[in-house]
């Protein structure tokens, strides 16, 4: 992927995707990803893609937030006692129960600057979840993780989803008594 | 400087309030000009697409609050092109609320009775038809079979929808690519520009302010960049002898507010008694084995269910806590719901999981079950505890963005009364879902965005008391004469139950007062326009030319 991101922006927003959706790792060494799942999460479901993506609005913000998120990963491992990481970014240093502790508390309601950890969270779901970044049907022909791990159905060949069967085709309880003629409560 | 423009009756937003006002004063012989903030798409152009930049968020508004965030529509046909189409008349015992004031917080003229002939005609315009359990989609189905195990009762729930025309592929919110939705766009808009209404999309109101000495109103918009909304191309103004803001319950106190500098003192309830209806969701994960074993259901492939993504929003409602003899703040509906994934995946919590249950590995493994998912809404009655904050520099929210997404100054901690209703409502799903491990329930986080609703209300409410509401029973500003509010910011509380047909109502019910009061300001028109009729209801009448 084509970014503007330095290495370090990168490998920090990736592994706070990761700890939303989290995946297996793309190589060996691989420390952005934490590893914590057997196949393709919110990085390989494209996070930094509709992260960057110009109409989601976040994308001057990513160094930004990136900074900051290391700083507080780093004041974390202070206070845990753990010993400073290595040249990595803090953030990305951290364990993925540790990454999740931490942005749990980012998110949280009192904290002030949450807003840009609720974005974050936001976008890296998106990603994944309904791959925001791309349109839906190049999405699902080209095997996007998300989609395929919800079981997303695909459409129709002309690109519009129908479906034929959809009822059980019965009733299924009794209705309220006090239901008007016209199917309204009273 | 060219003179300014003028019409009779300007109307600001084109949803239920909007439309419905604009077609009666249209067809009654007044100038209408409709001044909307979102774009002007038809089915064509509606997208079955999640990408940013398609119809799912062009015609989408999502403001995250402090505390509330809200969904919304932002086209022309406002809310009425993104929702559901369920359209259940309010119960009786809503109307005799007291909420937290300790007296009736509905003006006195309005009961379900008086109400019941405004919901008529809305019912006949759009039409609403009753829905059937032989085209019931699967979940709703589901959701009935459920309650009807543990002793409930389950209704279909009548729709805006035409089911022939209806491929129950639950793309509603990005609008209907079929024309089965029964929105505004096929009924009371065409009807109105039929009749010579204008209706001007991606004009988004700022302000008002008054023209001396006429005592004539001034309506100052920006036109918006029609693929980034962030961006104003030019702004202007026209003049009304009428002003019907219908902006929406998230909008229309923020315009009123940043007119006050102009207007004069507005009335304290502008921006204040705000409610999020009592919304609150639950998500389920369904055991497949038990839906054919304990429910004995099957699709007719050997499947039980699988089914969360076919369908057409939510179309069965338990409503036996719809009950007038429960204490108020526990009376509820509880309605079988869809959400397309992304808004309706991000705050659902993994059943049994520990911290994080929003996120991480184990939300992961629940994502891998979604197509047994079940989603349950409850509509209560909260506290009308939400508040407005002083208005952004422009629209309703600092927009973070192109389209869909920006900051809202809402303010919203629910009180003791909501948290009770929710905690009541959240037990009921568990104890209908929960029995026998047909399913494993949480309800969604309120940790993330505040609460949530898609059905804002009472933000500049109609009452009897000028302390509490906005608006006299007639929809009138107090103090503001000519000014009128027809929206869901009208309704003064929660309704426990969809509200789309309950603002129709109202703003059917605004019209002759709102002619009377054009009458008297010179304006020439007639209040008695029929249902919008046939042929003038064709969507064909968009103009070719996207007017900016």
């Amino acid at each position: 992927m084509e970014t503007s991101l330095d290495p370090d922006t990168v490998m920090t927003l990736e592994a706070f995707a990761d700890t939303i959706v989290p995946g297996n790792k793309r190589f060996p060494e691989d420390r952005a990803i934490a590893g914590v799942s057997s196949d393709g999460g919110a990085v390989a479901a494209g996070a930094l893609e509709l992260l960057q993506h110009p109409a989601g609005g976040l994308a001057e913000w990513l160094p930004g937030l990136a900074q900051l998120l290391n700083g507080h990963a780093q004041g974390y491992q202070q206070e845990k006692g753990m010993p400073a990481g290595d040249a990595a970014p803090p953030f990305v240093t951290l364990s993925y129960s540790d990454r999740a502790a931490l942005i749990l508390r980012l998110t949280a309601l009192d904290n002030p600057e949450r807003q840009g950890w609720v974005n974050l969270v936001m976008f890296s779901n998106m990603a994944f979840d309904s791959a925001a970044h791309l349109h839906t049907t190049e999405a699902l022909a080209a095997g996007h993780p998300g989609l395929l791990t919800l079981g997303f159905a695909p459409p129709d060949p002309d690109g519009l989803w129908r479906f034929e069967r959809f009822s059980y085709q019965r009733p299924l309880a009794a209705i309220h008594p006090a239901t008007t003629d016209a199917g309204n409560p009273s | 400087m060219t003179a300014a423009e003028k019409t009779d009756v300007l109307v600001i937003g084109s949803g239920f309030g909007g439309a419905i006002t604009a077609y009666h004063l249209a067809a009654g012989g007044a100038r209408v000009l409709v001044l909307e903030r979102g774009p002007w798409l038809a089915a064509a152009e509606f997208d079955q697409d999640f990408k940013l930049g398609s119809s799912s968020t062009r015609i989408f508004d999502f403001t995250v609050g402090d505390g509330m965030s809200v969904l919304s529509g932002n086209c022309v046909g406002g809310g009425s092109v993104v929702y559901f189409a369920t359209m259940p008349r309010a119960p009786r015992y809503t109307f005799e609320r007291q909420g937290s004031l300790g007296r009736r917080m509905w003006p006195a003229a309005i009961n379900r009775d008086s109400l019941d002939p405004w919901y008529d005609r809305v019912t006949e315009a759009l039409p609403v038809s009753e829905q059937r359990w032989q085209t019931l989609p699967y979940s709703g189905g589901l959701w009935a079979a459920a309650c009807d195990r543990a002793g409930h009762t389950c209704n279909p729930v009548p729709a805006a929808v035409d089911v022939s025309l209806c491929t129950n592929c639950n793309w509603m919110m990005s609008g209907c690519k079929f024309d089965a939705k029964r929105s505004l766009l096929l009924n009371y808009l065409p009807a109105a520009v039929a009749h010579g209404a204008e209706i001007r999309p991606l004009h988004e109101v700022q302000h008002i302010s008054r023209v001396e000495p006429t005592g004539n109103f001034r309506v100052h918009y920006n036109v918006l960049d029609e693929v980034d909304y962030r961006q104003v191309i030019e702004s202007g103004t026209v003049d009304a002898k009428i002003v019907v803001v219908a902006a929406g319950t998230a909008a229309t106190p923020l315009i009123l507010r940043r007119s006050e500098q102009y207007l004069g003192s507005l009335p304290n309830a502008v921006g204040r008694y705000f409610s999020g209806n009592g919304e609150r969701l639950n998500t389920a994960v369904l055991d497949e084995d038990r839906v054919r074993d304990l429910l004995g259901l099957d699709r007719g492939d050997g499947v039980a269910f699988e089914a969360g993504q076919i369908g057409r929003g939510p179309v069965a409602a338990c409503w036996d806590w719809l009950d007038g003899s429960l204490p108020e703040h526990e009376r509820f509906s509880l309605e079988q719901l869809y959400f397309p994934p992304g808004l309706g995946t991000i705050l659902a919590q993994a059943p049994d999981a520990d911290e994080p249950s929003w996120f991480g590995r184990e939300k992961k493994e629940m994502l891998r079950r979604w197509k047994s998912w079940l989603t349950i809404f409850t509509m209560s009655e909260d506290d009308n505890e939400g508040v407005f904050g002083p208005p952004p520099p422009t629209g309703n929210a600092m927009r973070v963005s192109q389209q869909m997404f920006g900051m809202s100054p809402l303010r919203y901690r629910p009180t003791e009364n909501t948290l009770r209703g929710w905690a009541k409502s959240d037990a009921a799903v568990r104890d209908i879902l929960e029995r026998d491990g047909l399913a494993r329930v949480r309800p969604w986080t309120n940790d993330v965005v505040g609460a949530y609703t898609v059905h804002p209300l009472s933000s500049c409410r109609i009452g009897d008391d000028p302390a509490t509401s906005a608006l006299d029973d007639r929809h009138e500003l107090r103090g503001h004469p000519g000014i009128f509010v027809t929206d869901g910011s009208a309704v003064p509380g929660a309704l426990t139950v969809n509200p789309a047909l309950t603002i129709s109502a109202l703003a059917e019910r605004a019209i002759p007062h709102i002619v009377r009061a054009a009458q008297e300001r010179g304006v020439d028109v007639r209040y008695g326009a029929p249902t919008p009729a046939a042929e003038t209801s064709s969507a064909s009448s968009r103009p070719a030319v996207r007017t900016h």
